[in-house]
């Protein structure tokens, strides 16, 4: 008599074996994620607790001069307009081409793949090199002094990729179906990159542009030789005025040996937090707002 | 009546009543509209391209001097000593050089190197973790925090990781966890790296596990993007073999973004070779000897070039801001062959065009 039923048989232990390597293997992703949750915690905390106890509003209304750092924050804001305006436009634009604009022929598409390449290069060059040649070029040999135009253009050269990246891939995501409809309608490329594409990439781009500003705005290294330091409020002058900005006291002042500079450098880490975060955040409020509509999703 | 318009059809007058020079320029730039936002657009495409190349031909020329004077000392040498910059300068092949400097980069060198190997020991393995619990099924309610934590840690200031680093955790490592480390660990090679005096928590491995910190993000998000990219019917055919998670993930999802994720980690590594403020604060920047013990105080080329800059205004020959150009140029160097590197291996495993960057 045979039996029709066939029962597969587990040993015990390869059962067992299967669930620990379950249980540990869940255990280790959660370990990973507690592991990268804990230091941005920790590091938000500990910059808010070192500058709280001593806060006071008028370090935004003071300048350096008399310990504050309404300068530096002005020049910071200054400094990330200048940068949104320069690298937007250029980020932007590039973005647009390698999206929209690359040739269908072999030679278009390695041209348009060689310039991808160099984008994509540029965003690896360490930013400390990038402002080693901003001063080497731009402060001494244009005789610009340090300035906020060396500092401009460094910092741009710098994000310009990020943007770009970021308008290739969201305006990537748009369907194809928008251009079809686009040129069907008789749309003249202008129109429909305006009131079609760009609309339907905005929040990939805006996020875009947003990190970039996140990363303009924290950067230290290039803007030290570039930019170089006043205790004064800011000028728009393009060369010759040295501008203050946000992440310099941070590093010039926590080791002093003078109380209230070392309290000012807790300051001005809490204020770049809190524009770093508000960056982010602005930039999750616009995802979210314009995803609801948009049927492109990111 | 007249729907489409092709390119070939010639431009229709502006408006009957409005003759002149305005109309006709706007005739034109319409007939060209493509050509101007083709041609426009490609200027600004090429301005990256333009960027690198000056950057490379800048620390080239200026660093040419140190490049010939320094030679091959500057790969093996130790000692970095600018010479008497106040006093008299030789002539050594044509440059002027300040009496007694010499130039050896070799501590810079491998500090860079193994700052970035411990950070990516410490970050390859919490990244994919991390990538893993954030796409596995994971309720949304933990899922959204945590991505954007990942997202802050990847937008917070390089210089703010540096405050923090030598305020908070350098001092607290070095205090409660070194000293066990450096009394726990036998007398065996390799292993005796850890032993020995644990200093004020400023040098190499307090460095490496600050870039960590700094490069989880990159991988984790690039990571992420890549599992998103697993068809699901792989993972659910598994699943529907009675796989377990863990089974799914190392028998499926991890082979298929393999390549992925090795690229993942060469970007990591090119953040990590690159940083500089906060390695500036928290290495000990010392100069002229390499890392004793993995607690010891050390320097890479990036924080030389931020810290030494300064200083190298007062050698009048100008010999040393050429040897910092030479330094510029090894690290952009290394960055730019890492970064080609991680995209060649991302392109080559993987046909489905995953996106690397941020």
């Amino acid at each position: 008599m045979t039996n029709d039923t066939f029962t597969l048989e587990v040993p015990e232990r390869t059962k067992a074996r299967r669930r620990v390597g379950q249980v540990l293997f869940r255990g280790a992703t959660l370990l990973a994620l507690a592991l990268v949750l804990i230091p941005a915690i920790w590091i938000v905390v500990g910059i808010i607790a070192r500058a709280l106890p001593h806060w006071s509003f008028s370090v935004l209304t003071q300048t350096s001069a008399h310990g504050g750092l309404a300068n530096a924050l002005w020049g910071s804001i200054i400094i990330m307009i200048g940068v949104a305006i320069i690298a937007g436009t250029f980020g932007l634009g590039a973005g647009i081409y390698l999206a929209e604009m690359s040739g269908s022929s072999r030679r278009a598409k390695t041209f348009d793949s060689f310039l991808r390449t160099a984008t994509e290069v540029l965003s690896g060059v360490p930013s400390i090199v990038l402002g080693f040649v901003g001063y080497v070029a731009l402060v001494v040999g244009l005789h610009w002094g340090y300035s906020l135009l060396p500092a401009l253009i460094i910092l741009s050269l710098m994000v310009v990729p990020y943007i770009a990246k970021a308008t290739e891939s969201s305006l990537s995501q748009v369907p194809t179906s928008y251009r079809e409809g686009a040129d069907a309608l008789g749309m003249s490329t202008g129109y429909s990159l305006r009131h079609i594409i760009l609309r339907a990439g905005l929040p990939g781009i805006t996020t875009g542009l947003l990190v970039a500003l996140a990363i303009a705005g924290g950067e230290t290294a290039p803007l030290l030789y570039t930019a170089g330091w006043s205790d004064q409020m800011p000028s728009l002058a393009l060369t010759g005025h040295q501008v203050p900005y946000l992440t310099y006291p941070v590093w010039a002042y926590y080791n002093q040996p003078n109380k209230a500079l070392q309290n000012l450098s807790y300051d001005a880490a809490l204020i770049l937090l809190v524009l770093v975060v508000g960056l982010l955040v602005a930039s999750r409020i616009i995802v979210a707002r314009t995803q609801r509509h948009a049927d492109v999703r990111r | 009546m007249t729907v489409l318009r092709t390119a070939a059809e010639p431009e229709q007058p502006a408006s009957p009543g409005s003759p002149g020079g305005f109309a006709a320029v706007r005739g034109f730039l319409r007939k060209h509209e493509t050509t101007f936002w083709r041609r426009g657009t490609l200027v600004a495409a090429i301005v990256p391209f333009v960027g690198l190349t000056f950057t490379i031909i800048v620390i080239a020329i200026k660093g040419w001097p140190a490049i010939r004077v320094n030679g091959t000392y500057f790969f093996t040498g130790s000692s970095w000593n600018p010479g008497s910059t106040y006093g008299a300068t030789t002539t050594v092949k044509g440059v002027a050089v300040p009496q007694g400097a010499s130039y050896g980069a070799w501590p810079l060198i491998l500090g860079t190197i193994q700052s970035s190997v411990i950070a990516l020991l410490i970050a390859i393995p919490i990244s994919i973790g991390a990538a893993l619990a954030l796409t596995e099924r994971l309720p949304k309610i933990v899922a959204r925090p945590v991505g954007f934590a990942v997202e802050l840690l990847a937008g917070i200031p390089s210089v703010l990781f540096g405050l923090w680093g030598i305020l908070t955790v350098g001092p607290l490592l070095a205090r409660d966890v070194y000293p066990k480390i450096s009394s726990a660990m036998p007398n065996v090679p390799i292993l005796n790296f850890f032993k020995g005096p644990t200093g004020q928590g400023e040098g190499l491995l307090t460095s490496g596990i600050i870039l960590a910190i700094m490069v989880i993000p990159i991988i984790t998000a690039t990571t992420v993007d890549l599992f998103r990219q697993v068809p699901p019917l792989n993972q659910e055919g598994a699943r529907a073999l009675g796989m377990t998670d863990a089974e799914v993930t190392r028998s499926v999802t991890v082979p298929w973004v393999r390549s992925g994720i090795i690229g993942a980690s060469i970007l990591g590594l090119g953040r990590a070779l690159g940083e500089t403020i906060a390695i500036a604060m928290i290495s000990g920047a010392i100069l002229g000897h390499t890392a004793q013990n993995i607690y010891s105080p050390m320097t890479t080329i990036a924080a030389t070039i931020v810290s030494q800059l300064d200083s190298s205004f007062t050698d009048a020959t100008g010999f040393a801001t050429a040897t910092l150009a030479e330094a510029a140029l090894v690290l952009a160097v290394i960055s730019v062959v890492v970064n080609l590197l991680a995209r060649l291996i991302v392109n080559k495993g993987n046909r489905l065009g995953v996106p690397t960057g941020k």
